[in-house]
C-alpha cells in the first residue's frame, strides 16, 4: 500500500505548486481545496486498509545518494495516516466555504496541501534524513500559515516564537537520530533498529526526543509557542495544527521511544508521567482563564496532549516492568485519545472559525446569545464541547475511561517512583477532566447562550453550508466513536501487536458491542447501551410529562429573583465565571491577585478591580533565557569590529583546536 | 459479562428503575420531616415532595423571553441522565441485567453530564443569578469530581474491579475487613455527597437568600413542569448517593447475583431500612452544623480529594492498608 500513499503525497505537492499561481481565482481555490480533500480521503482509506495489512516499503533515488529516500508503511504509520487523512479531509471541506472570504488567499492556499504532504511524509519516512527533512518542511509550511495574516497584531511575534521553537525541536531531533545512527552513519531506521546502542546513549536519545517531539506537541514547559501560533493561523489551518500536527509529533515520539530504541526504562516512564500530568492540568487551567476563543482551544490542545502523554507514560511504565496487558491497554487508550482529539478539536476550531467569521471577533467578552443566530454552529459545537469534556456517551469519555482502567490495573509496581507517580497521575487526570468540563461550560455558555454582549454578537450571521457540513460530520463522528469504540480498538490492535507484541481483547465479538479492557469481571462499559438507556428514559419522561402534566406555556420577562436588569452587561462574563476557580487554583499556579480600588464616599473616580496573573513558565524560564541570549549577543558584538589580522588569528586558533580535538579523539 | 440473561434479572432491573424513581421524593420528605421535628416544628407530611411535584406539574411554564431550545430540553435530559445513573447503582440486588453496561466511573461521568447540562441551562437566560449558580457549581464540581474519582480508584483497588456489582459482592463477602483506606474513602464520599446534593454545610436546599445559594440560583428561572423535573432529578441524586454509600460500605443484606426472588424481597426490605437510617442521620447532621462560606467549601472538598488520594497512595504502597 505504499505506492498509493506516495502518489497521494505527490498529488498534494502538485496541488500546492498549482495553487501558487491560481489561488486568486475563487472557483479554482474551491477546486483545489476539494481536490486536496479528496486526496486526504484517499489517505484515510489507505490508512484504514493498511492497518492490518503488514509492512510495505519503497526506496526513491532522491536525497543523499548512499541512503536514498526510504518510505515504509507499517501499522503505526497507518494509524497516524488515518488521523492525517481524517483531519485533512475535514479541514479542506471546511475551507471550501471558509476560504471564500479570505482577503489574501495566496498566503494560505498553497501551504495547506504542502502542510498535509509534509505531515504524511513524516509518518511514512523510514530513514533519519527523510524524517528530519519532512519534519522541517512541516514546521516551515505551518509557519507560513501562522504568518498568513501577518498584519494582525501579535501574529508576527507568534510566528517568530514558533520558528525558534521549531528550529530548536528540529535540532534536538537531529541530535537524537544522529546519536542513534552512531558514528558509522546507519541512517535508515532498519539499521538503527538493528544497531546495538549502549544504554547511556539510549537515555540521551530519550531526553532529546522528549524535548524535540514534546516541543512540537506542546508538552509543558515547551508549550509556549502553541497558544500563540495556533490561533494566529486561519481557522482551518489552526484545526490542522492542533488536531493533526501535534499528533504527528506524538508519532515521532512513539516511533523513537517504542520502535527505534529498545524497551523503555522505568525512570523515563516516570518522567513522561510527570510531564504528562503537569501538562494536562496546566493546559486546562490556562484554557479556563482565556477569553480568546482560539487561544482557549489551543490551551485545551496542550491539556489533551498531556492526557495522551499520560497514556504513553503508563504504557512505558508497564512495558519496563514486563506487564504487557497493561502496556497494551494504556497505549491503545493514548492512540484512541489522539484520534478523539483530532475529531473534536478540529470540530471546535471549525466552530471558532465560524464564530469569527459570523461576528468578526474571537473575544468571548463581546459575544453571547449566538444560539439564536448561529443555530447549526451552536449545535455542532455543543457536541464538541460535551465530547472534549469527557462526558458519556461521547468519545472523549471512552479514551479517558480506558486510561483510568490502565491506572487501576496493576498497583504492584516495584519502583517507588512509579508507585507514587501512577496514582498521582490518576488524580491529575480526574482534575483535568472536571476542569475541562468547567472550561467548556464557560466557553459554550458565554459564547452561545445568554444575551448578546455587543453589536458583533447582535448582528451575527450563520456560516456557509460547507463549513456547517464539515462541523456536523465531525459532530456525528464524536457520537459514533463514543457509541462504537470497539471498531477503533480492534483497528488499533495491529499497532500494539507490532510495538508491544500483544493486543487488547477483541471487542467486536462481544455481546452488545460493549467495551472490555481486560476481563469482564473487572470492568466493562457499553456506550451504545448507556445511550439507548438515556434515550429510552428520556422518551418515558417526555411521554409521562406530556400525558399528565400541564402543557401551558407563557413567555415573560426573566424572573431573576425579582430584579431583572435588561442591560446585557449585568450578565455573568467569562471573567466572572472563572473567578471562583481562579481563586481556588490560580493563586498557586498563576500567582493571581485581585486589587480592589474602592474610592471613599464623595470621591468621584470610578471603583476598579484589577487582576494580576503571571505565566510562571514564560516569566521564569523563557524571559531569563531570552535576556541571557541578548546580553551574550551584546557582549559578542565586539567580534564584529575586529581587524582582518585578528580574524585570521581566530581562524588559525580554531583550526589548531579542532585538529587537537581530532588527535585526542583518536 | 454477567451470566445468561433471565427474565428474573430483567424484571429486577425494571423494578429497580421504578423503585428509585418512586422512592426518591420520599427520602427527601423524610429528611425534611426529621429536620422539622428537631426544630420542634410539626413539619410538612412525609409525602409533601410528591404533592409539590404534582402541583408543579399542573402549573403552566413561564419562560423568559430569550430562553432558547436548550433551556427547554435540558430538564428532560437532566432527569433522564440522573435516572439512568441511579438505576445503575445496586440498591437491593447486585448483578442485575444491565449492571455491566456501566461501572462506577460511568456513573460519575453521567452525573457530570447532568451537571454540565444544568450549568449550561443556568447560563441560558443570561441573568446574573443563573451565572453565579453555574459558576459556583462548576467550581464545586472541579473539586468534588476528582474526589469521587479518587474514592472510586480506592475502592476499585480493594475490590479489583470498578464494576459496582462486583464491588458490592466483594464487600458483602466480608473478606475485606477494616481498612484505613476504606475509612478514608467513606469520609471522603460523605463529604462529596453533601456537596453534590447541595446540602448543608455546602449549600442550603431551603434558602432563597441570594448570596448563599448555588443550586437554587442555577434553576431560578425554571417553573412548572420543568422545575418539577429538575427537583425530581435532585431527589434522585440524593437517593443515588445514599444507595452508593450503602452498597459499597454497608452491603449487608443485598441480594447477590443468582439468588432467588425471596432474597430480592429481603434485600428490598433491608434497603428501605438503610434509606430510613441514612435519611435520619442526614437530617440530624444538617441540624447540627452551620453552613459555611462559599470560599471555605473548596477547602472542605479539597479535604475529600486529599483523603481519596491518600487512600489510593496507601493501597499502592501496601495492598493490606
Amino acid at each position: 500500500m505504499i505506492e498509493p500513499s506516495a502518489y497521494c503525497v505527490a498529488a498534494l505537492l502538485a496541488l500546492a505548486a498549482l495553487s501558487v499561481s491560481m489561488a486568486r481565482f475563487g472557483l479554482v481555490r474551491a477546486l483545489i481545496y476539494a481536490a486536496s480533500g479528496l486526496v486526504c480521503l484517499a489517505l484515510l482509506g489507505i490508512g484504514i486498509a493498511s492497518l492490518g495489512a503488514g509492512v510495505s516499503q519503497m526506496r526513491l533515488p532522491l536525497g543523499l545518494p548512499w541512503i536514498g529516500v526510504n518510505f515504509r508503511l507499517d501499522s503505526l504509520a497507518a494509524a497516524f495516516l488515518v488521523l492525517i487523512g481524517l483531519g485533512g479531509a475535514g479541514a479542506n471541506l471546511y475551507a471550501i466555504g471558509y476560504g471564500r472570504h479570505e482577503p489574501d488567499p495566496g498566503r494560505i492556499v498553497p501551504f495547506i496541501p504542502a502542510f498535509l504532504a509534509s505531515m504524511t511524509l513524516v509518518v511514512l519516512a523510514d530513514d533519519a534524513f527523510t524524517f528530519l527533512f519532512a519534519w522541517e518542511l512541516m514546521s516551515l509550511s505551518s509557519w507560513a500559515l501562522v504568518m498568513a495574516h501577518h498584519r494582525e497584531e501579535g501574529n508576527a511575534r507568534a510566528a517568530f516564537v514558533y520558528l525558534i521553537m521549531a528550529v530548536f525541536s528540529g535540532l534536538t531531533l537531529l541530535l537524537a537520530l544522529g546519536m542513534l545512527a552512531g558514528p558509522s552513519g546507519g541512517f535508515t531506521f532498519a539499521a538503527i533498529r538493528a544497531a546495538h546502542v549502549p544504554p547511556a546513549t539510549v537515555a540521551m536519545v530519550f531526553v532529546l526526543a522528549t524535548i524535540g517531539a514534546g516541543s512540537k506537541a506542546g508538552l509543558v514547559p515547551l508549550h509556549v509557542w502553541l497558544p500563540l501560533a495556533h490561533p494566529a493561523a486561519p481557522s482551518h489551518a489552526s484545526a490542522l495544527m492542533s488536531g493533526v500536527m501535534t499528533k504527528v509529533a506524538i508519532y515521532g515520539f512513539i516511533r523513537i521511544v517504542f520502535d527505534l530504541t529498545g524497551p523503555p526504562t522505568w525512570w523515563s516512564a516516570a518522567i513522561i508521567l510527570l510531564l504528562g500530568g503537569i501538562t494536562a492540568v496546566m493546559g486546562v487551567l490556562h484554557a479556563l482563564m482565556e477569553r480568546d476563543l482560539k487561544r482557549l482551544l489551543a490551551y485545551s490542545t496542550v491539556e489533551n496532549i498531556g492526557i495522551i502523554f499520560i497514556g504513553i507514560g503508563l504504557a512505558m511504565a508497564f512495558q519496563s516492568n514486563g506487564f504487557m496487558a497493561g502496556a497494551v491497554l494504556a497505549l491503545t487508550a493514548a492512540l484512541f485519545h489522539a484520534l478523539n482529539h483530532t475529531v473534536f478539536k478540529s470540530l471546535l476550531f471549525f466552530g471558532a472559525g465560524a464564530v469569527l467569521h459570523g461576528t468578526g471577533t474571537r473575544d468571548m467578552g463581546r459575544l453571547g446569545g449566538l444560539i439564536n443566530r448561529m443555530k447549526w454552529t451552536q449545535f455542532a459545537m455543543l457536541a464538541g464541547c460535551v465530547a472534549i469534556s469527557a462526558l458519556p456517551p461521547l468519545n472523549g469519555f471512552v479514551s479517558e475511561w480506558m486510561t483510568f482502567q490502565a491506572i487501576l490495573l496493576r498497583p504492584e509496581m516495584p519502583q517507588w517512583g512509579l508507585k507514587i507517580m501512577i496514582p498521582v497521575d490518576g488524580a491529575l487526570l480526574a482534575l483535568t477532566a472536571t476542569l475541562a468540563a468547567a472550561c467548556f461550560v464557560r466557553m459554550h455558555g458565554i459564547t452561545f447562550l445568554g444575551r448578546a454582549r455587543g453589536e458583533a454578537a447582535r448582528t451575527a450571521h450563520e456560516t456557509d453550508a460547507c463549513s456547517i457540513a464539515a462541523m456536523l460530520i465531525f459532530a456525528a463522528l464524536c457520537v459514533l466513536l463514543g457509541l462504537l469504540p470497539g471498531f477503533v480498538i480492534d483497528g488499533l490492535a495491529p499497532v500494539t501487536v507490532s510495538l508491544l507484541g500483544g493486543h487488547m481483547p477483541t471487542q467486536l465479538g462481544d455481546r452488545w458491542l460493549s467495551l472490555v479492557p481486560v476481563s469482564a469481571s473487572r470492568s466493562s462499559y457499553n456506550g451504545l447501551l448507556v445511550f439507548l438507556f438515556i434515550t429510552a428514559s428520556t422518551l418515558i419522561v417526555v411521554f409521562l410529562v406530556h400525558r399528565f402534566a400541564s402543557s401551558a406555556k407563557r413567555r415573560s420577562a426573566a424572573w431573576d429573583c425579582g430584579f431583572p436588569d435588561p442591560r446585557p452587561e449585568t450578565q455573568y462574563t467569562a471573567e466572572s465565571f472563572e473567578q471562583p476557580i481562579r481563586r481556588v487554583f490560580g493563586s498557586l499556579v498563576f500567582q493571581t491577585r485581585e486589587v480592589v480600588d474602592m474610592p471613599s464616599p464623595g470621591d468621584m473616580r470610578p471603583a476598579r478591580i484589577t487582576r494580576f496573573a503571571h505565566d510562571l513558565v514564560w516569566e521564569g524560564l523563557y524571559l531569563p533565557l531570552a535576556a541571557y541570549v541578548g546580553s551574550t549577543a551584546d557582549r559578542m558584538n565586539v567580534l564584529q569590529f575586529l581587524t582582518i589580522r585578528r580574524y585570521l588569528g581566530f581562524v588559525f586558533v580554531a583550526l589548531v583546536l579542532l585538529l587537537l580535538g581530532l588527535a585526542l579523539w583518536q | 459479562m454477567s451470566e445468561a440473561a433471565s427474565p428474573w434479572l430483567l424484571l429486577a432491573q425494571l423494578c429497580q428503575m421504578t423503585i428509585v424513581m418512586a422512592l426518591a421524593p420520599l427520602l427527601t420528605g423524610l429528611v425534611r420531616k426529621v429536620k422539622a421535628r428537631l426544630q420542634r416544628r410539626v413539619g410538612p407530611p412525609l409525602v409533601q415532595p410528591y404533592l409539590d411535584l404534582r402541583r408543579l406539574m399542573l402549573k403552566e411554564v413561564v419562560l423568559a423571553e430569550n430562553a432558547s431550545w436548550l433551556f427547554r430540553i435540558m430538564p428532560y435530559l437532566i432527569l433522564s441522565i440522573t435516572w439512568v445513573a441511579a438505576a445503575l447503582v445496586p440498591t437491593f440486588a447486585t448483578g442485575l441485567m444491565f449492571s455491566w453496561s456501566g461501572d462506577l466511573i460511568v456513573i460519575a461521568g453521567l452525573l457530570g453530564a447532568a451537571r454540565f447540562a444544568q450549568a449550561l441551562a443556568g447560563l441560558d437566560v443570561g441573568t446574573s443569578f443563573g451565572g453565579i449558580g453555574s459558576s459556583r457549581e462548576v467550581m464545586f464540581a472541579s473539586l468534588a469530581e476528582p474526589a469521587i474519582i479518587m474514592i472510586i480508584l480506592c475502592v476499585a483497588l480493594i475490590a479489583g474491579s470498578t464494576q459496582l456489582s462486583t464491588i458490592a459482592d466483594h464487600m458483602a463477602n466480608g473478606e475485606v475487613g477494616l481498612r484505613v483506606s476504606l475509612a478514608l474513602a467513606l469520609v471522603g464520599l460523605i463529604i462529596v455527597a453533601l456537596a453534590e446534593n447541595a446540602r448543608i454545610p455546602v449549600d442550603n436546599p431551603a434558602t432563597h437568600l441570594e448570596l448563599t445559594m448555588v443550586h437554587e440560583a442555577m434553576v431560578l428561572e425554571y417553573s412548572g413542569r420543568h422545575l418539577a423535573m429538575i427537583d425530581l432529578a435532585a431527589f434522585l441524586k440524593l437517593l443515588l448517593y445514599v444507595s452508593l454509600i450503602g452498597c459499597i460500605f454497608f452491603p449487608f443484606g443485598i441480594a447477590q447475583s443468582g439468588s432467588g426472588p425471596e432474597f430480592y424481597l429481603l434485600g428490598l426490605l433491608i434497603y428501605l431500612m438503610k434509606l430510613g437510617v441514612c435519611g435520619v442521620l442526614l437530617g440530624v447532621l444538617e441540624m447540627s452544623i452551620a453552613k459555611m462560606r462559599v470560599f471555605r467549601v473548596p477547602n472542605f472538598l479539597g479535604g475529600a480529594f486529599m483523603l481519596g488520594l491518600l487512600g489510593v497512595l496507601l493501597l499502592y504502597v501496601s495492598r493490606g492498608m
